[in-house]
């Protein structure tokens, strides 16, 4: 055995940092640039996950338009984020479960939620976090990072039960400043639990930007500390994030534990639409170079070279998507509005006391 | 004089003692260049610096901790967190930490901490953003709740939460932020915190409220007017400690007493003020005192909200129980 060289700390730490590298395997110009790494989905397949990002990326349109005509409540922009949301979920499969943030609505309709209770919980009604039998997943968490940790108990609940199946979660750049986010990857590692942490780097958390976040080069590096395996991503790249979430996936369910993603991405939109103002933190120039790695540009100038997608395809998926959004909102319009005494019926299993005491004022309340 | 919104006002506040300690520090999430989500530290960072007004990672336990730790080379922070519904993250760091500081170390330490932080109904927020949570500050020994219902009263509370080297939790009620305006003095000056206020006086019924509902009250004391009750409105202002004595004055002359809350009905500051007025003044009273408040559920999801909050219908109904009684 080789004597113990006199290790620096900082040395270890460059060469830790310089081992994440972002994989990228559709570039921006929608070329494979890592054909070793190509997830080879077959043509229907590819087909698909690109509907999928377009329709996401129509309803993120109507979304945003519906909430400035007020017929929308709590509603946090998606576009630009479709690779990072849309291949990842992608990557599951029946029975996985999937614990979203307040962004990540669209990844929760592709796992099954009805788009009506989508519209239903951004005006804040309960019905809209019902969920129909089969949709294995929590409604969005609004306090940042509070899912991670959540995460790494379903995933071992699925461990424990022996399923062939994963917990995906996701936060943003600012929620790996949490504490549950060290909790969540750290308690996964420890139980070997089947998890999936994907980080969506979108560079600002609200105005904060990524560097005032953590000194750490990458976030994906945040895994090691943990003992887990993490991976840096091109966020914007629909085929590298689904083949980092597939093998993740694969390693998940084979006993191997869990894996931090790390993907780079960017919200072209505000933080949400009640009144956040982007021009106050970021640049037009920083806004037009990332437009440039639109994830649905690059897949589909690839889609077409492979004459797999086309004008007339897209505009079917377009029209399709605002079909399915006025018939939903049509829907969600004619659900009765929650009261306060369906809420003290749903608090507990058995109800209590005080809340027996309360009701029929409440019930003289909401009748006037 | 300036006319000033409460928001205004608490700028205003910092900005003061930001010019007045070189020791006071501003920080917290997105309150740097983008001025807080309310706008609250709106040009502070660009006026003193990024190195006394400074935005943090996203760690709401980290913040608070954060002030701590910096206090023991004299720093006075004062710490915004971002909605007061994310107190739970930072719940250890205020109520376990903050709140012990100075006893754990026998007084030899000092706390000269402010916790900012918007909350509060009837604003259309997402979950875990609109709830009252100061009963469970009120209920934590080593700490000051303070809670403004106007511009004037901001700027003066917050000066002396800033300027006391105890650990004061500040809260704004995001309805009142730019609800209206009044004159508010330029110069700096204190209101001394834990002295209640009375906005209105009258002589057949006291109504205490604090926040927000102190509009509210004054709506209702201006309806009973038309039916010949003279009410009194008091504003708490510090929900801990209470000022027991100007209350029991009131209640002295009026007999009569109704407490008014957003929050929910279940403990809080409200049963509190019941109960110690209960204990003190009994032999003043002449009819038992009664609560408005929130029923004792979650803050409804944004649909239901305005049943749910409490408003001068709730606070007349009360108050002709207690007055018929």
């Amino acid at each position: 055995m080789a004597a113990n060289k006199k290790l620096n700390p900082v040395d270890v730490l460059s060469e830790i940092e310089a081992k994440f590298e972002m994989l990228q395997i559709l570039n921006e110009k929608g070329e494979i640039v890592n054909k070793d790494m190509d997830p080879k989905l077959s043509d229907d397949e590819l087909v698909e996950l690109m509907t999928r990002m377009v329709w996401t990326r129509v309803l993120d349109e109507r979304s945003t338009a519906l909430n400035r005509q007020g017929r929308l409540g709590f509603y946090a922009p998606t576009a630009g984020q479709e690779a990072s949301q849309i291949a990842s979920h992608y990557a599951l499969s029946e029975g996985d479960y999937v614990l979203p943030g307040y962004r990540d609505v669209p990844q929760l309709i592709w796992h099954g939620l009805p788009l009506t209770k989508a519209f239903l919980f951004s005006r804040g009604h309960y019905k809209g976090n019902q969920f129909p039998e089969g949709v294995n997943a929590l409604s969005p968490q609004i306090i940042i990072g509070a899912q991670y940790v959540q995460n790494a108990g379903v995933a071992l609940g699925l461990k424990k039960r022996g399923k062939e199946n994963v917990a995906i979660t996701y936060t943003g750049d600012g929620g790996t400043s949490q504490g549950d986010f060290y909790e969540g990857i750290n308690f996964a590692g420890a139980y070997n639990a089947p998890a999936i942490f994907v980080i969506q780097n979108n560079n600002y958390a609200i105005s904060t930007p990524r560097e005032l976040q953590s000194k750490a080069a990458t976030l994906a590096q945040k895994a090691v500390a943990a003992g887990i395996p993490g991976v840096l991503v091109d966020g914007m790249d629909p085929l590298a994030v689904y083949q980092v979430t597939k093998e993740a996936r694969d390693r998940a369910v084979a006993g191997e534990g869990p894996t931090l993603i790390e993907a780079l991405c960017y919200r072209f939109g505000p933080h949400t639409m009640a009144g956040d103002d982007p021009t106050r933190y970021r640049t037009s120039d920083e806004d037009s170079d990332w437009e440039k790695k639109d994830p649905i540009v690059r897949f589909r100038t690839y889609l077409e070279g492979k004459k797999l997608w086309s004008k007339e395809k897209e505009d079917e998926v377009i029209e399709q998507a605002k079909e399915d959004v006025k018939a939903a909102i049509k829907e969600a319009d004619a659900t009765e509005k929650q009261s306060v005494t369906e809420l003290m019926d749903l608090m507990y299993d058995v109800k209590p006391s005080n809340l027996e005491e309360q009701y029929e004022y409440y019930k003289g309340k909401e009748s006037k | 004089m300036a006319q000033m919104t409460m928001i205004q006002a608490i700028t205003n506040a910092m900005a003061t003692e930001l010019k007045n300690d070189e020791n006071v520090l501003v920080f917290g999430e997105d309150i740097g260049v983008n001025g807080g989500v309310f706008r609250a530290t709106e040009g502070l960072q660009e006026e003193f610096g990024v190195d006394r007004v400074f935005d943090t990672p996203l760690a709401e336990s980290g913040l608070v901790s954060l002030g701590l730790g910096l206090t023991l080379e004299d720093y006075r922070p004062v710490i915004e967190i971002q909605f007061f519904g994310f107190l739970f993250e930072a719940m250890d760091g205020i109520a376990g930490q903050i709140a012990r500081h100075r006893v754990r170390s026998g007084a030899s330490k000092q706390t000269p901490i402010v916790i900012r932080a918007p909350f509060g109904g009837g604003v259309n927020t997402p979950e875990l953003h609109a709830d009252s949570l100061e009963g469970l500050m009120a209920q934590t020994p080593g700490l000051r709740v303070v809670i403004p219902s106007n511009p004037i009263d901001a700027k003066g509370l917050l000066i002396s939460a800033i300027r006391s080297n105890d650990p004061v939790i500040f809260l704004e009620h995001m309805k009142l932020y730019r609800s209206f305006r009044e004159d508010v003095p330029e110069e700096d000056y204190e209101v001394e915190i834990g002295k209640a206020s009375i906005k209105q006086e009258g002589t057949d019924i006291t109504l205490i409220a604090y926040g927000a509902m102190v509009q509210e009250a004054m709506k209702a004391a201006e309806e009973l007017a038309k039916e010949d009750v003279s009410a009194e409105v008091i504003d708490l202002r510090t929900v801990s400690p209470v000022d027991y004595d100007t209350l029991i004055d009131s209640v002295k002359k009026t007999n009569r007493a109704v407490v008014i809350q957003e929050a929910q009905r279940q403990a809080g500051v409200a049963a509190n003020v019941v109960s110690e007025l209960s204990e003190r003044a009994i032999l003043h009273l002449e009819a038992p005192i009664k609560r408005v408040t929130a029923p004792d559920t979650v803050y409804p999801f944004t649909q239901a909200e305005s049943v749910w909050l409490p408003n001068k219908d709730d606070i007349i109904e009360r108050a002709k129980e207690v007055l018929d009684f």
